[in-house]
């Protein structure tokens, strides 16, 4: 016994640091830019933001030099397969965006920039760690270390009203369901005896246990937690009031961010752990996904915010990822993943758009302050134009492609029914795209005197930075990191929407790192 | 010189012209649709009428993970359609030109987008490529009607929001359904994915999924067409769509709809087709009378027009479901010719509407051919041939239709010749009442311009042309109808056997 113990200290547990880096990477950027943020003083702004682009940039490096590994790390806790790294590489990109997106922000100075970016990296650190789950444990440590530090990105801008209502509100329902995934998580332990997602599907293929109550509250549990983060309606009602509320950039990430991460855990737990009782899971989800793409496409009619009308879409646009897990094949888990890809480029054109425009006009983020762009600011038009013709599935897009993927796999799964109801949600989200496109584009510029911003007498000293938290002082400088954030977003609309092999291939290896099912 | 260029050429000057700018865009658009115009024609020369199967191929592998090809190709079916889509683009760029618009390089942008768009749709010869750009003709057209399209704000963007919506939901349904046909056919055969339409149309699916399918199709191309009770997008947006884009979406993109029933489904759901044709016969004849009627109580020149095209397309559906050969060459020719007379149609109104102060009501034309002769005697040659004056080839593709439903169903041509009639009625007083009568005190007769005779007298040149040999399309596109049909025809001519036989016992 103690020979063991010695024999164990001396040798100490196999780490594969190789397989850790990418997570090593986010979780030392996080810790050095909160450290070093200290030191910088006035330079923090920027010094902050650069170090957080290095430290994704090394987590996309790293994640890349391990694609093809597909090995568990951590006594099996984390699964380094290409499914994660592909996932991985999305986040990676999501979160350079968002830290673009940040630079000039009200949020990020508010908030302080060393806190504001290492919450970021560090819920970025909780997303890779959901991704990459394999057991219930971890599962529950990665969401809430992607949760918390969200909760706090909302209400980053605590002197409005707004942002801090957001914080708190997404604080108390995503308890909510952070509480039901832990009692769901323990219901699957104690109907199956493992945490382990292989133990689990083992248990379920040798015990017989397929319509015990207990596994299926579980399962039913965990799946509302999840549904809760996914925003998977019935359990969407926070999502607009959070997107509307939390600063535009935060909100950009958590479209985008979280939804990958959610789609992500849900993708492996019930494509690893919970294969064998598909046939029970299967059309309670499908009913959900349903409901989904009706109810974010309906509720969008009604905005006129352009935050809300992309949270509503949101919650859509889950409905149709939630298809591709319904199926429960290889060919389901390709078409989410490379629906999760596109998804992330839509949205991050579309929020980029919304930023810029909300710093340059007195109207914020309602449908009139786009009004006429399509002549005052083309190159703004341009990129909302194409992200949301992109969501509405028109060819020429990758979303066209993308639904293309999904309605395959549905009608290959035996699901066409939810193929047709997602192409009926299709056609009612034209409703609300092409209010916002016919405004940028059909609509008159405002009237140049509304557009500026509140000037300044002349004489009257000129308004001190920081003078003012509250006023939202509008910028004239071109925004040149915006404009390139859109623009990039929008060239992988467009490139994987003629030429979408590439994608085909990569979203082809992240599933079948799925081996249990076909 | 492949199909790629022909199809792709207009889309590259457009891009073009978008960023040269508003002094070069419009010229440039111009050259560009004149050399598609001659690269089409040069494909109709080089087309050997009489062969068995697609000429020009073009097939490489698009997205090879779905089975899906970049492949193109010209038979019988779409060599004429070719010829008429770029026709009738380089007729709209040289009209287009003669106008000023506002915001030109991003007009002529949509424009060259909306070709490209038909052109491919009228050569893809894979289900999906089809069905791609199918649905991405539509794009343009949304800008066009909503950004440079008539009346006020409001009125523009209702109209170009129910004619995306509308069509939309039928192109949408025709996604889920060509997905299904492909993806059932690789069930159903146990064959690997594949959505080339030669290869589906070898694999017949079961009959009860080629029903559902057949009615996504059907409901997508009848959306476009639009046919009778799917129109009710038609008089909102045809009256908000600014001109050069009006001629173009009801001469040509009406046909692809048409061309779609011939090339995809007829061939590949000949039992879906054999089941449903008397529906779709109903719904054509539905369209003729309802077309006609509209046509004859409306008050606004622009919607006689509008709604003549949604009682030929009637005829045009009715020869397609006809179910035979003669029907179908019919239906071609007719597509051809209504191509042909709408695009100046449309024009003459805006040349009505010019000399009467914008409006383009009936009650204020009145007495225009006064000091008009030659736009008259234009306008009186394109009302013949709309109106299928014998002699003119809209008699020979209307007599062909007719021949061929009456060899099917002859109760269904009995009622449809009524059609013919009515269209005399409908066309000859828009004619009466605009060019003839007293001259309305708001009316400024005048006579055409040199630049706008420019316009419309090649298309009359060509239906003149077309009328004395009207074998000239006929000849190309037989030997491909007899094989489109077959199909079918296999199965009616099964059908009747087994009555017989029913019979007999």
């Amino acid at each position: 016994m103690t020979s063991a113990l010695t024999l164990a200290a001396a040798r100490g547990p196999h780490i594969d640091w190789a397989g850790l880096s990418p997570f090593v990477s986010l979780a030392a950027g996080g810790v050095l830019v909160l450290l070093i943020g200290i030191f910088l003083g006035k330079s923090a702004r920027n010094g902050t933001a650069i170090l957080s682009l290095v430290s994704l940039a090394a987590f996309i490096g790293l994640s890349v030099w391990q694609f093809g590994e597909n090995k568990s790390i951590v006594s099996d806790a984390l699964a380094i397969d290409d499914l994660t790294l592909t996932l991985a590489f999305v986040l990676g990109a999501t979160g350079i965006a968002a830290v673009l997106l940040s630079w000039r922000s009200k949020a990020a100075e508010v908030a302080g920039h060393p806190e504001y970016y290492a919450l970021l990296l560090l819920s970025i650190l909780g997303m890779l760690v959901l991704i990459a789950t394999q057991n219930l444990v971890t599962l529950f440590v990665g969401f809430e270390l992607l949760s918390i530090p969200l909760y706090v990105l909302c209400a980053a801008e605590f002197r409005r009203e707004g942002s801090l209502e957001s914080g708190l509100k997404y604080l108390i329902v995503g308890s909510v369901g952070s509480a039901t995934l832990l009692y769901g998580l323990s219901l699957l332990y104690g109907a199956t005896g493992s945490t382990d997602f292989s133990g689990i599907a083992r248990a379920i293929a040798d015990d017989g246990i397929r319509t015990d109550v207990l596994l299926l509250s579980g399962v039913g549990l965990t799946l509302v937690g999840l549904a809760f983060k996914a925003s998977v309606a019935p359990f969407h009602q926070w999502t607009p009031d959070v997107y509307q509320g939390a600063p535009t950039p935060i909100t950009a990430f958590m479209a985008v961010a979280t939804k990958v991460a959610a789609f992500g855990v849900l993708l492996r737990l019930f494509d690893v752990a919970l294969p064998g009782i598909s046939n029970e899971w299967g059309p309670a989800v499908a009913a959900l996904a349903a409901i989904t793409i009706i109810v974010g496409n309906v509720g969008a009619l009604a905005q006129t915010s352009l935050k809300r009308i992309l949270a509503y879409s949101g919650v859509a646009q889950a409905g149709y990822l939630l298809a591709g897990v319904v199926v429960g094949t290889q060919l389901g888990a390709k078409a989410t993943v490379f629906y999760l890809v596109i998804y992330a480029a839509m949205n991050i054109a579309a929020f980029s758009v919304v930023i810029a425009r909300e710093r340059a006009s007195v109207h914020g983020d309602e449908i009139s302050s786009f009004a006429g762009l399509g002549k005052s600011q083309p190159l703004l038009a341009w990129p909302l134009t194409v992200a949301f013709l992109g969501l509405a599935g028109i060819p020429a897009t990758a979303g066209f492609i993308g639904k293309f993927y999904l309605i395959d796999a549905l009608v290959s799964g035996g699901y066409a029914w939810l193929a047709i109801v997602l192409v009926v949600g299709s056609m009612i989200s034209l409703g609300y795209y092409l209010k916002v496109i016919a405004a940028m584009w059909m609509g008159d510029p405002e009237p140049a005197a509304a557009a500026a911003a509140p000037v300044a007498a002349p004489g009257a000293p000129p308004i001190m930075a920081g003078g003012s938290q509250e006023a939202d002082e509008l910028v004239e400088e071109p925004q040149l990191e915006l404009f390139a954030v859109a623009w990039l977003a929008t060239a992988v609309i467009v490139v994987f929407g003629i030429v979408p092999q590439p994608l085909f291939e990569l979203a082809g290896k992240a599933g079948e790192s799925l081996v249990g099912i076909f | 010189m492949t199909l790629s260029i022909l199809i792709w050429l207009p889309l590259v000057v457009a891009v073009l012209g978008a960023i040269l700018g508003a002094k070069v865009a419009p010229k440039l658009s111009l050259v560009g649709s004149l050399v598609t115009l001659g690269i089409a024609i040069s494909f109709v020369v080089r087309f050997k009428s009489g062969e068995d199967g697609l000429q020009f191929v073009t097939d490489t592998s698009w997205i090879s993970t779905l089975g899906i090809s970049y492949k193109l190709g010209v038979d019988g079916l779409n060599v004429l359609l070719l010829l008429l889509a770029a026709f009738l683009f380089a007729l709209v760029f040289v009209y287009a030109n003669l106008r000023e618009w506002e915001r030109p390089g991003l007009f002529y942008f949509w424009l060259g987008v909306a070709q490209t768009a038909v052109l491919g749709a009228f050569v893809a010869q894979d289900l999906i490529l089809f069905v791609a750009f199918f649905d991405l003709m539509l794009i343009p057209f949304y800008f066009l009607t909503g950004i440079w399209g008539n009346g006020t704000r409001e009125e523009r963007v209702r109209g170009t929001q129910k004619l995306v919506i509308y069509t939309l939901v039928g192109s949408l349904l025709m996604l889920v359904a060509a997905i299904a046909t492909g993806v059932l056919t690789a069930e159903q055969h146990d064959t690997r994915l594949n959505f080339a339409i030669s290869a589906l149309q070898e694999l017949p699916l079961s009959k009860g999924s080629q029903e559902w399918i057949f009615l996504c199709f059907a409901a997508a191309f009848l959306v476009k067409m639009p046919a009778f009770p799917l129109h009710g997008w038609l008089p909102d947006g045809y009256k908000a769509m600014p001109l050069p884009a009006l001629g173009v979406f009801s001469g040509v993109l009406s046909k692809v709809a048409a061309y779609g029933f011939l090339r995809i489904v007829l061939p590949v759901f000949p039992d879906a087709s054999v089941h449903f044709q008397e529906l779709l016969l109903l719904i054509a004849l539905g369209s003729i009378l309802y077309g006609s009627v509209m046509a004859f109580s409306a008050q606004n020149v622009r919607l006689v027009v509008a709604f003549s095209s949604v009682a030929q397309m009637g005829f045009i559906t009715l020869g397609i479901f006809a179910l035979n050969e003669d029907g179908a060459q019919g239906a071609l020719l007719q597509m051809v010719n209504h191509g042909l007379v709408t695009v100046p149609l449309f024009f003459i109104v805006g040349l009505l509407a010019a000399r009467a102060g914008g409006s383009e009501e009936i009650k204020d034309l009145g007495g225009i051919a006064f000091r008009a002769p030659v736009l008259a005697t234009l306008f009186l040659i394109v009302s013949l041939a709309t109106l299928a004056m014998p002699g003119s080839a809209n008699f020979a593709g209307e007599f062909l239709i007719l021949l061929g439903v009456f060899n099917a169903k002859a109760a269904f041509a009995f009622f449809a010749s009524i059609g013919v009639a009515l269209a005399a009625v409908y066309m000859l007083r828009a004619f009466i009442k605009s060019m003839h009568n007293r001259v309305n005190p708001s009316v400024d007769s005048r006579e055409i311009s040199f630049s706008d005779l420019g316009v419309l007298l090649p298309s009359v040149v060509v239906i003149l042309a077309l009328a004395l040999y009207p074998q000239f399309g006929l000849k190309k596109s037989e030997q491909t109808t007899k094989q489109t049909v077959a199909q079918v025809q296999a199965k009616t001519g099964q059908l009747t056997a087994d009555k017989t036989s029913e019979e007999q016992r």
